[in-house]
Formats: C-alpha cells, sequence, structure tokens
C-alpha cells in the first residue's frame, strides 16, 4: 500500500486506471442497458487506423493528437454501422464484428506502411494494441481525465435526456426531444471514454471496461444514478486493484490484470448483490420452499381436525404423513412448527394451537 | 510471384474460403460478434496447449484451444441463463475475461514460450513458408497450407452433412426444435467449427482478422441473394476474392498482409452494400424514386378519372389547376405530366387540358379498386 505513496510511476498507473474507470464506468451504464455493450469493442478497433492516421498526419505521438484521430475513426465506424443497419437488412451484431475487424485491418495497414517510411519513430503506435500503462506520466493522465471529465459533465447535464434514451426513446420523441441527437450524443460520449483508455488497457480489452463495471453495477441497484456512482466506483477499484497487482512483479501487464479484477467484481456481484444476487436468490427460493412445506402441513392438520368438526383435535403424525408424498419431511416440520407456536404435541399426536388455527384459516382464504 | 509468395496465396484462399463456410451461418443467426469472442477466447487455450505441443499447426493443440472456444461459448450461456445479464453484456465480459488470461500466460512464462499476444491477435502468412511439411522425406509444402486445408475440408463435410439441419435451425429455430432436429447440437456443432477455424486460422491472419473473414464476406453475399446454397457459394467466391486482391495489395504495398486481407474483405463488402441490384443502397435510393413518380402519376390518373364526364371536369383537367387540387409545386406537376404522357397514360388535349388514355383508364380504376 505504502507504494502507492511512494513509487510516482505506479502512482500515475493507478491515478490513471482510475480516471479511466470512473469514465467508463460511468458511460458504460447507459451502453450496457441499451443493449449496446459489444458497440465498445468496435469503438475500441476501430480507433487503430485514426491513431496510425494521426500520426502520419502530424508527425507527432502527443496523446491528444492520437486521440482525436482516435476518436474521428471511431465516430465514423458508429455511423457506417448505423447507416448499414439502417438502410439494408444487414444485422446490428454482423455490422459490429465487420465494421471491428475490417477497420482494425486497415489500422494494422497503416501501422505496417508506417513502420517502413518513418522506421523506429513510430514505436509506441503498437502499445495502442494492449495499452502500456505502466507508461503513464502526469501530462498523459491529464490528457486522459480532462476530455474523460468533460463527458462525465455532458453526460450530468443531459441527464434527464440520455435517461429518456436508455429507458424509453418512444416517450422522449413524443416529448419533442431530438432522441436521434441524444443517441449521437451518447455515442460521442462512449468514443470519448474509450479513447481515453486506449493508452492504458489497449484496443482488445476496452470493451471489458465499458461492460464489466455497468455490469456489476446493476446488480446492486434498480436505480439509475445509483448505478452510474456505483459502476463508476467499480471501474476505479478494479482499475487501481489491477495497477497495483501489475507492479507486484515485474513484466506483468496492466491492462490484463485490470479486466480481471473487472471480472472478479462481476462475478461477485453476480453472487453477492442483495436483491438480484444468485446466492441470495437462492437462499430466498429455499426459504420459500421451506415455508411453504411447513403451511401445506399446517392445512393438512387443519383439513384432518375438520373431519371430525374439530379443528384443533390431534392427529397421530402418521396421518399428516399420510396425506402428502413419503419424501415431505413432516416430522422436520412438525417441530419447526411448534417452535413456532402454530402446532402442540397432545395425547393424540399434534394438534393446532389457536395460533396455528388462525393462521391455517387465513392461509385457507388466500390460498383459495 | 516466387514460390513462397505463391504459397501463402494459397494458404490466403484456403483460409478466407475455410473461414466463409461458418461465417454464412452465423451471420444469418445473427451471432457474428461470437465469432469474435471465440477468436480472442481462444487465446489462453492456444498458450496452455503451446507447452505441451511447442507446434502452432499440432493438431493437438488444435483441438485443445478449439475447446477453449467452446468453452467461452458455454460461458456466455451460462451467464445468460442466470438472467442477470443480456446477452451482448455476457460475450463482452467473457472473451475479456479469458483474453487477459491468455496475455498474463504469456507475459508470466515467457521465457518457456516462443508465442507473442501480438503474433496471435495480428498473425503473419508471410512465415507460414517456413515451416514445411515433410512426408516420406519430401518437402510437400507449407504445414499451415495442409492444416488449414483440412479444417476447410471438415468445414465442406460438416455444412453438407448437416445443411438441412443447419438451414432449419438458421431460419426457424423452434421449428428446428419441434421436428426433432436438436438445434442445441447443430449450435454446438456450428460453434465448434468456428473454434476449430479460428485456431487453424490464427497463425495465418490473426485472432482479429479471422473475425473480418467470416463475417464480411457473408454479409456481403447476404446482400446479393435470397437463397442459402447461394449465400454460402458467394461467401466462399467473395472470401476468396478478398484473399486475392488483399494479398496482391500487401505485396505491392509491402504492409501486413492479413490487414490489408481484412481490409479487402471490408472494401468488398462496401462495393456490394453500395451495389448490389436488389439490396444495395444505390438499388433502394432508385426504386424510392422510380416508386415516387409512379405515385404521382397514378395520382394523376386517378384525379382525372374521378373528374371526368362531370360538370366541372374542364377545369379540373388544367395542368395548371394541379398545383392546387393535389398540392404539388409547379416544376413537379409538369414532369409528372410529362412522364405520364410519355407513359401513354395521359395525353394533352390543346390548351393545356389533359385526358385520360384508355390505358390511363384503366390503371386509374384498378388502382382505385385495389385502394
Amino acid at each position: 500500500m505504502e507504494h502507492l505513496f511512494s513509487d510516482y510511476t505506479l502512482r500515475m498507473v493507478a491515478l490513471g486506471s482510475a480516471v479511466l474507470g470512473v469514465v467508463s464506468g460511468g458511460l458504460g451504464t447507459y451502453a450496457v442497458l441499451r443493449g449496446q455493450s459489444l458497440l465498445g469493442d468496435a469503438i475500441s478497433h476501430a480507433a487503430l487506423p485514426g491513431v496510425a492516421l494521426a500520426f502520419l498526419l502530424t508527425g507527432s505521438k502527443t496523446p491528444l493528437a492520437l486521440m482525436i484521430g482516435a476518436a474521428l475513426a471511431g465516430w465514423l465506424a458508429t455511423l457506417w454501422i448505423l447507416s448499414v443497419t439502417e438502410t439494408t437488412r444487414i444485422k446490428y451484431d454482423s455490422m459490429l464484428a465487420l465494421t471491428l475487424s475490417v477497420f482494425f485491418g486497415a489500422g494494422l495497414v497503416l501501422l505496417t506502411w508506417i513502420r517502413q517510411r518513418a522506421g523506429a519513430s513510430q514505436a509506441g503506435l503498437d502499445t495502442f494494441l494492449f495499452g502500456q500503462a505502466s507508461s503513464l506520466v502526469w501530462r498523459d493522465v491529464v490528457a486522459m481525465a480532462i476530455p474523460g471529465g468533460g463527458a462525465l459533465a455532458l453526460m450530468l447535464l443531459f441527464w434527464k435526456e440520455l435517461k429518456l434514451l436508455a429507458f424509453d426513446p418512444e416517450y422522449g420523441r413524443t416529448l419533442g426531444l431530438p432522441m436521434r441527437r441524444v443517441d449521437l450524443l451518447l455515442t460521442a460520449l462512449l468514443v470519448v471514454a474509450i479513447v481515453i483508455g486506449l493508452q492504458t488497457v489497449g484496443v482488445v480489452l476496452m470493451s471489458a471496461m465499458i461492460v464489466a463495471p455497468a455490469a456489476a453495477g446493476r446488480q446492486w441497484t434498480d436505480v439509475l444514478w445509483k448505478m452510474v456512482l456505483l459502476s463508476a466506483g467499480f471501474g476505479a477499484a478494479g482499475g487501481v486493484t489491477g495497477a497495483m497487482l501489475s507492479s507486484l512483479e515485474t513484466g506483468l501487464p496492466t491492462g490484463p490484470l485490470i479486466v480481471l479484477c473487472m471480472g472478479a467484481i462481476v462475478a461477485g456481484s453476480l453472487f453477492f448483490a442483495p436483491n438480484r444476487g444468485l446466492l441470495g436468490q437462492r437462499l430466498r427460493r429455499r426459504r420459500n420452499a421451506g415455508r411453504f412445506q411447513r403451511e401445506t402441513v399446517l392445512l393438512d392438520l387443519y383439513a384432518l381436525g375438520m373431519q371430525h368438526a374439530d379443528p384443533l383435535r390431534p392427529h397421530p403424525q402418521g396421518a399428516v404423513q399420510a396425506m402428502r408424498a413419503k419424501d415431505l419431511p413432516v416430522d422436520r416440520l412438525l417441530m419447526r412448527l411448534n417452535k413456532e407456536g402454530l402446532v402442540r404435541r397432545a395425547a393424540g399426536g399434534w394438534g393446532l394451537t389457536d395460533a396455528g388455527l388462525r393462521h391455517a384459516e387465513t392461509l385457507r382464504k388466500e390460498r383459495q | 510471384m516466387t514460390q513462397a509468395e505463391i504459397e501463402i496465396q494459397m494458404l490466403a484462399v484456403v483460409v478466407a474460403a475455410a473461414c466463409a463456410l461458418p461465417g454464412a451461418f452465423l451471420v444469418l443467426r445473427k451471432m457474428a460478434m461470437m465469432s469474435d469472442a471465440i477468436s480472442h477466447a481462444i487465446l489462453p487455450g492456444i498458450v496452455a496447449a503451446f507447452f505441451l505441443t511447442h507446434n502452432l499447426n499440432s493438431p493437438l493443440l488444435i483441438l485443445a484451444a478449439a475447446g477453449t472456444g467452446v468453452f467461452a461459448v458455454l460461458l456466455v450461456e451460462l451467464l445468460m441463463s442466470t438472467e442477470r445479464v443480456r446477452e451482448d453484456a455476457a460475450i463482452g465480459l467473457v472473451f475479456p475475461v479469458l483474453f487477459s488470461v491468455g496475455v498474463l500466460l504469456i507475459a508470466r512464462y515467457a521465457g518457456d514460450v516462443h508465442l507473442d499476444a501480438d503474433a496471435v491477435l495480428l498473425g503473419e502468412p508471410a512465415f507460414a513458408p517456413f515451416d514445411r511439411l515433410v512426408a516420406l522425406g519430401r518437402d510437400i509444402g507449407p504445414r499451415a497450407l495442409y492444416a488449414m486445408g483440412a479444417v476447410g475440408l471438415a468445414n465442406v463435410a460438416f455444412v453438407a452433412l448437416f445443411y438441412k439441419e443447419l438451414k432449419i435451425a438458421a431460419f426457424d429455430a423452434g421449428l428446428a426444435a419441434t421436428l426433432g432436429f436438436a438445434p442445441t447440437l447443430i449450435h454446438y456443432g456450428l460453434m465448434t467449427s468456428v473454434s476449430i477455424t479460428a485456431v487453424a486460422a490464427f497463425d495465418a491472419v490473426g485472432s482479429i482478422l479471422v473475425v473480418a473473414l467470416m463475417v464480411a464476406p457473408p454479409a456481403a453475399a447476404y446482400l446479393l441473394t435470397d437463397r442459402l446454397r447461394d449465400m454460402i457459394l458467394l461467401s466462399v467466391g467473395l472470401g476468396v476474392v478478398a484473399a486475392v486482391a488483399g494479398f496482391q495489395a500487401a505485396r505491392l504495398l509491402d504492409v501486413s498482409i492479413a490487414g490489408a486481407m481484412a481490409s479487402a474483405a471490408g472494401a468488398v463488402f462496401a462495393i456490394v452494400w453500395l451495389a448490389a441490384p436488389r439490396y444495395g443502397v444505390l438499388a433502394g435510393r432508385r426504386r424510392r424514386r422510380r416508386q415516387k413518380w409512379e405515385f404521382a402519376e397514378k395520382m394523376l390518373a386517378i384525379h382525372l378519372f374521378n373528374h371526368e364526364g362531370l360538370p366541372e371536369e374542364d377545369t379540373e383537367r388544367r395542368v395548371g389547376h394541379l398545383e392546387e387540387h393535389l398540392s404539388w409545386e409547379r416544376d413537379f406537376a409538369r414532369r409528372v405530366v410529362r412522364r405520364a404522357q410519355s407513359n401513354g397514360l395521359v395525353r394533352q388535349a390543346n390548351d393545356d387540358l389533359l385526358a385520360l388514355t384508355p390505358k390511363g383508364r384503366a390503371a386509374a380504376s384498378e388502382a382505385i379498386t385495389n385502394l
């Protein structure tokens, strides 16, 4: 932990990853909610030719120039995806796969073209494939934080519109809001979030930065602003943890470790989140099943009693068991009901208590 | 072309053809992104199997790594079955995680593996001619060509043997299930085919460009035909075109062969998207324009027909009146009249007065009864 404060490189890497996590987590929320999780993958791959072209045209490797190139290419790719799916019968998923691989291929062509012409000076462009978080310096962090912060600010500014877009764009249209333009705005914000992450985690793993925090955040809440906050928090936590893990041993790449941390956060959320969590769901189901069985036994006892016109009349356990399949653990259920004060042990076996009778009568009404 | 270049070109053609076969079904079943997920998820499998075999073209490695691809599909489906994440998010979670495991394995055991994440991602067919297959003491060609050829033949066999099943599962999964065609089995068969193809091809074209060859040619073919058989054949054909054009362009410009092939596949798709006779953008635009005029001509005929033989007929027949009655711009009205005249629907009597021809009358009454 003290590394984090003493080691400049680690501090920068952790800070950069945290910034990235907050931005991609926050904006990824909308992508995940709208079922566009894979758009991020397409945009990040499509950014590669933009990076190469920006270098080719400006001859500089300053983060800002490369980011602008990446953003333009990512934006162009999204427009192409939209226009093809709107004008033909080609499906969205086909266009995502096609665009990401074709743009990536074009980027590769450009990179190899640059390599032969510019020689060694292009070194560093390759890091966009896998990212190179360990090379982050203060300037890079600032270059990530400014556009990222701007994107988040725009998200807050257009909160209402984006919320409508995510949940009910048709309603937004009837309110007279330009939903198509809101859609383009969201795509632009997503492009920004992706572009600032390319240098850290690279084009291949960037999609996880968009999807994972939001998928984890979704498990904990049904409220949009809580989900945005949680996703941003998870993004930052995954980023910082991954960065710290990668400093434990030399040669461990940061991007994949961040992605694995994110994966762990998602898995943890899937299991342990209070309402939607799988573990909670299983416990709840088990509890409900048990309660249902106990109520069944209680009603059986009531029915047996009613046959003698005396609902409180006790019956032997064998009689209760005979009313149900053999594998129903009647003995255990009766003990439990006894503990709850609904049945009592009597001379002839088990009988309802007064509370048990009242409960059975309510249940009978409910189940009718 | 030199001997080596001919061999690379052959390899490129075989890869493209082998990818297009399962790709056609991925496109039809809206599962194109599965190819992306699988081609990334096989990395840990490739690394692990490479520890054992030390040979990227060994059949054992291909099968073991393909197993990881199928495992990734299983994971995606497991995630979806929890109903906590949707399909797109499940895919977007699974493949980066598996890919990360692969990259970490490589980084951790870099000394022991002569394998590079770059190489897996990008591929380089130019090295293929160096690894020769020797049978009975004779050099019979690059090993990769045989491995890829075998996978290609396996794909042909798969599609040919299960054509009916694949077809029905692609177009009507419900019917396939009712008829007892075991759609799950077909689904996993297809996923296995995609995985094996991706593993065999990553060495030559890299795992991202496999996606281009699996999706772009079938997507283009989908715009050219409505018949499955033709779509498969066209996919293979267009894939081969992309392989040849891509490799030749790469040779000329001295750039990445795999990248150029993917770009060529994209270019083929873009051309088809624009120019496809029925489903292309230009054809669609032409059709809409033609329909606009046809509709206007029909409107004109109906207008004249409605007022034929009535007292106001003379006012209504005037070209100048159309602006008012049909709220057409003057220019537009004139052009409609000209078109309707040349199509023989109306004729212009003297003084600007229009009259229906018998053909125009028939067209108008038919249009009205069809309403």
